[in-house]
């Protein structure tokens, strides 16, 4: 079961990469619950300067823009 | 410019890419070149005699929206693919524990550069704080971001002249510096929010993400990306603002302005920012506007101060900021802007 949260204040972008890795997640297979993190201390204090960030079982992967596609399964299968 | 963006399984070799953006370089160049003849012929079509207020009106129109959105792709895109060689992380590193008075002047330089939104000016603002990078100094970064904006500084090379670009460059880059000083002597650190002088006290280490280095195509992707996406917010504003100042073109009578704008009313000056903060729009929406009262006879300082209050001080930015910031540290911080753009307008009206 991963855990993956994507931080960010509720912008478009936020919205697209919450969706883009719940679709990742689905073709792998892998169980993943996708949380969106929307309150601004929180953020700050997982170290996302820029969002929307994406951390997985606890570690950031990604902050700032949309991710490349190319790299999510990466980061759901380690 | 290039329009391949559906996503590919095998990624192109960056040589392709290279090669498309070389391509598209030198299409862009060629189009540009023949503008002025373009728009002539299309208005020419027009049963609407050339030299009517209208015919005035619809040339300037038919010229400058072409011209802008073609200075403006080439610009995002080129700015794009440079802001990608920064980010906020190491913008930050360079910034921590520097002393105030040369981290400001970076900080302002490093504001242009630095790949910035404004939905996450409040994760910035905290990340930049929270690390050791003074309080004056993060000031000077989100003063300048987006005060100095490159599609504003490109517009103003192609609707008004280079030297105003520079001259709005060199003053846009001064008031951050100066700006963020001044509030960095006031040590106004404890009019933070509570919730912000928590983590700023060191009660969590935030985590980075590790870099790792992008290869070029990404590199043009991004210059892509920041293409779709600034054009798909401003080509409206682009067309209301032109439309605005070919109305004023071919329209309002110069004298009128000259009155109203020209360099013996003292008072242009705070008018124009009292107009120009509560307005809000992107820097693209105000150039044309500048343009044409520039054209009219306003002075070049009541116009600078009128955009620079537009561009930088916007609601929206302020309302976020509430999150961090008490509202006398945002007064302060809106007062000390006001007061360096009312100075770069009477500076101005007294030198030209």
């Amino acid at each position: 079961m991963k855990d993956v949260k994507i931080y960010g204040p509720g912008c478009k972008r936020c919205e697209t990469t919450a969706e883009m890795m719940r679709a990742a997640a689905a073709e792998l297979g892998i169980e993943a619950t996708v949380e969106k993190v929307t309150d601004m201390a929180a953020i700050a204090r997982a170290g996302v300067m820029s969002t929307p960030g994406i951390s997985v079982d606890g570690k950031l992967v990604h902050a700032g823009g949309l991710p490349d596609p190319a790299k999510l399964a990466g980061w759901l299968q380690d | 410019m290039t329009m391949l963006s559906s996503p590919h399984p095998q990624p192109r070799p960056a040589w392709q890419w290279t090669a498309a953006v070389v391509v598209g370089a030198v299409l862009w160049w060629l189009l540009y070149r023949q503008l002025p003849a373009l728009s002539q012929a299309l208005v020419g079509l027009l049963p609407v005699a050339p030299d009517s207020h209208l015919g005035a009106a619809l040339a300037f129109f038919f010229y400058d929206v072409p011209k802008v959105m073609m200075l403006l792709a080439l610009i995002v895109f080129a700015m794009g693919v440079v802001r990608s060689f920064f980010s906020p992380e190491q913008t930050r590193a360079l910034l921590a524990g520097r002393r105030e008075g040369v981290a400001n002047v970076m900080a302002a330089g490093l504001g242009v550069l630095t790949p910035f939104c404004s939905c996450s000016a409040v994760p910035l603002f905290i990340g930049f704080v929270s690390a050791g990078v003074p309080l004056g100094v993060t000031f000077s970064f989100l003063i300048a971001a987006p005060m100095v904006n490159e599609v504003a500084l490109i517009l103003l090379i192609g609707l008004v002249g280079w030297q105003v670009a520079a001259v709005y460059l060199g003053f846009g880059l001064g008031i951050a510096i100066v700006a963020g000083w001044v509030i960095g002597r006031l040590h106004l650190e404890g009019w933070l929010q509570d919730w912000v002088r928590d983590i700023h006290s060191g009660a969590a280490t935030p985590g980075t993400v590790e870099g790792t280095a992008l290869s070029w195509p990404e590199r043009y992707r991004r210059g892509l990306d920041a293409l779709c996406e600034i054009f798909a917010k401003v080509w409206l504003w682009i067309l209301l603002g032109i439309g605005m100042g070919a109305a004023i073109h071919g329209y309002v009578p110069q004298s009128l302005l000259e009155r109203i704008m020209g360099a013996d009313a003292w008072w242009s000056v705070p008018a124009a920012v009292v107009l120009g903060v509560p307005m809000y729009t992107n820097a693209a929406g105000v150039i044309p506007i500048v343009e044409a009262l520039l054209g009219k006879g306003a002075a070049l300082g009541t116009v600078l101060a009128f955009m620079m209050s537009v561009i930088a001080l916007s609601l929206p930015e302020m309302i976020i900021l509430r999150q961090v910031l008490t509202t006398r540290l945002i007064a302060v911080f809106i007062g000390v802007v006001t007061a360096g753009i009312l100075g770069v307008g009477f500076l101005f009206n007294a030198l030209f």
